[in-house]
């Protein structure tokens, strides 16, 4: 399936990655090939079979509700790139 | 040149050497091949620390028999206190504060790291020529690729470095390393082994292995790392069985289905005669080979290459900037901070993935792509449980090819899926495989797969341990046999 600069532009600000207007046709054409890959999967006689999302079928299992947790607060946000007083910092979202 | 880990215990447990002069020898070696870009990062001083507590169990005679061997874990393993990068600038600076379960559990058992292995970024590639820490080569042909992801794993097995590596494989990333770089590398059932505080990329499929010199040694592996883990709900709750007992189960009866599908037209003959010939010395020893069918063989590249790069897209939405990985400097907003950070930390290929996979979950063609992909993921399952009811073992070439040249296919992504051509199918079943040296094509290794039902390791592991009775392709090391 052909893909245009436009729709490249959207999926981009959804995945929150930017692309460069200069590279907008480029990669249009590489995600087109990659759909026409993809497209095969329409060549599948699927009617009646029901999606498979975990490979065994398996239903998630219940554990007790106990904490197991300690507080590693300090730790975690020792990797941060910004963080003070126990908050990590972004930048202003509300003016 | 290193030994097996059979005989590098039995070395251990005679005083012939210690577990901290295995590990001086390996991070020597590492030293020494250097050029072939293995590792990422040399654990030196924790290497030899934990060599001598090692050595320490091995005095106190109460060892288990991994205690004191070296080894590497790919670096898609979290490790505490030692930088965890996954092949990529998001996470060059990433020093992880706790272990995941598999490192836990070597490190339980005394195994010794010594270093994290080079990978192909965030585990996407069949090459390794996607990390940002720079091409892993081949030891066979330094011209060549050791395959991937896990292809500083396979080369730091293959070169001698180490006994065995851990690794990671959502869609061949063990099993096709292994057989360009001439090793035996096992991806187990999934669920089988934890992937707690393993680095996600595709969750329905992701699963932790071994790299190694031979299936006995993959089954001494794979008995320290199997088994429930809480923190993982997908690990399975049922026992483990005895990997490293159940390798003497004789092949005579079994029968083994050539899946014709895996010998088709990309397949090089020099591939498919190898794994011919080797099937022809199963067959002497007993095996029954049956010709079988997988139909939807075919769909299998099409439906992973939606569903991996979909679980991608959901995964790394977790690399925003903010937590810990790359941050931009100076973002001038929030949306900034996200779309700058993860430009900027990801490399070509993981936003290929990405993208792609955000295009499939996004409104309007979901259906069309992710859930239809699904739903031919469930069309291949079943056409291997429709074959498991005749044959106890599936097998074929591991890959089409042998080990291609560095840059030969880096610059089409679809020749580089086509490298997959045969393993992604047992991913998206979530079966077990096995791939074992099997003779070679123009001087270089080449891969025979066993593909086992879910939960059969301990007859996979059998089988291959008979095969490597029978031959001695495992033994071939790139400095001529061992």
């Amino acid at each position: 399936m052909a893909i245009d600069s436009t729709t490249v532009r959207h999926i981009a600000r959804l995945a929150r990655l930017a692309i460069a207007e200069g590279e907008l046709a480029t990669v249009a054409v590489e995600l087109g090939r990659l759909l026409e890959l993809a497209d095969r999967l329409a060549a599948a006689d699927v009617a009646g079979i029901e999606p498979l999302a975990h490979p065994h079928d398996q239903a998630l299992g219940w554990r007790s509700d106990a904490v197991t947790e300690t507080d590693h607060a300090d730790a975690l946000l020792a990797l941060a790139g910004e963080a003070r007083g126990g908050f990590y910092l972004v930048p202003k979202v509300i003016e | 040149m290193s030994s097996s880990i059979a005989q590098q215990a039995q070395a251990l447990r005679a005083r012939a050497t210690s577990a901290v002069e295995l590990a001086r020898r390996a991070l020597e070696a590492a030293r020494a091949n250097e050029a072939l870009n293995a590792l990422i990062t040399r654990a030196d001083a924790t290497a030899l620390a934990a060599a001598e507590r090692a050595d320490a169990a091995l005095a106190r005679g109460a060892a288990a028999p991994l205690c004191g061997i070296p080894f590497v874990h790919k670096d898609i393993f979290c490790t505490n206190g030692i930088r965890t990068t996954c092949g990529s600038r998001m996470l060059e600076g990433f020093v992880p504060p706790y272990d995941a379960t598999v490192v836990e559990r070597l490190a339980g058992a005394g195994a010794v790291t010594i270093g994290k292995a080079n990978m192909d970024e965030f585990a996407m590639g069949s090459s390794n020529e996607n990390s940002h820490f720079g091409p892993v080569r081949n030891p066979w042909d330094a011209a060549r690729v050791p395959g991937g992801s896990s292809g500083g794993s396979a080369a730091a097995v293959a070169a001698g470095i180490v006994p065995f590596a851990t690794g990671t494989d959502t869609g061949g990333s063990i099993r096709q390393p292994a057989a360009f770089c001439g090793i035996t590398g096992l991806k187990p059932t999934y669920g089988r082994v934890s992937r707690w505080g393993m680095i996600a990329f595709a969750s329905s499929l992701d699963c932790g292995g071994v790299l190694a010199r031979s299936a006995e040694d993959c089954a001494h592996v794979l008995a320290a790392i199997a088994g429930h883990d809480p923190r993982d709900a997908t690990s399975m709750q049922r026992p483990v069985d005895d990997y490293v007992a159940s390798l003497s189960t004789a092949l005579h009866g079994l029968r083994i289905g050539v899946a014709r599908e895996y010998f088709g037209a990309g397949v090089e003959d020099g591939v498919g005669s190898a794994v011919r010939e080797a099937l022809a010395q199963l067959e002497k020893r007993g095996a029954v080979l049956v010709d079988i069918s997988l139909p939807h063989a075919q769909l299998a590249i099409p439906a992973y290459y939606v569903i991996a790069p979909s679980e991608a897209s959901s995964n790394l939405a977790r690399y925003d900037g903010v937590r810990f990985g790359h941050r931009c400097a100076d973002p001038a907003s929030l949306e900034d901070l996200y779309s700058r950070s993860r430009s900027e930390g990801f490399g070509a290929e993981v936003k290929r993935r990405i993208l792609i996979g955000t295009y499939a979950l996004s409104a309007g063609y979901y259906d069309a792509y992710y859930l239809r992909a699904q739903r031919v993921r469930r069309l291949i399952a079943n056409d291997f449980a429709e074959a498991f009811k005749h044959v106890d073992l599936i097998a074929g070439p591991t890959a089409p090819t042998v080990a291609f040249k560095l840059g030969e296919k880096s610059s089409d992504p679809l020749a580089m899926y086509a490298a997959d051509v045969n393993t992604v199918a047992v991913n998206l079943a979530g079966l077990p495989a096995i791939s074992v040296p099997a003779g070679f094509s123009a001087g270089l290794p080449v891969g025979l797969q066993l593909i086992a039902p879910a939960f059969a390791e301990a007859r996979l592991l059998a089988a291959a341990h008979e095969f490597q009775q029978l031959t001695d392709w495992h033994q071939r090391t790139p400095g001529g046999a061992q």
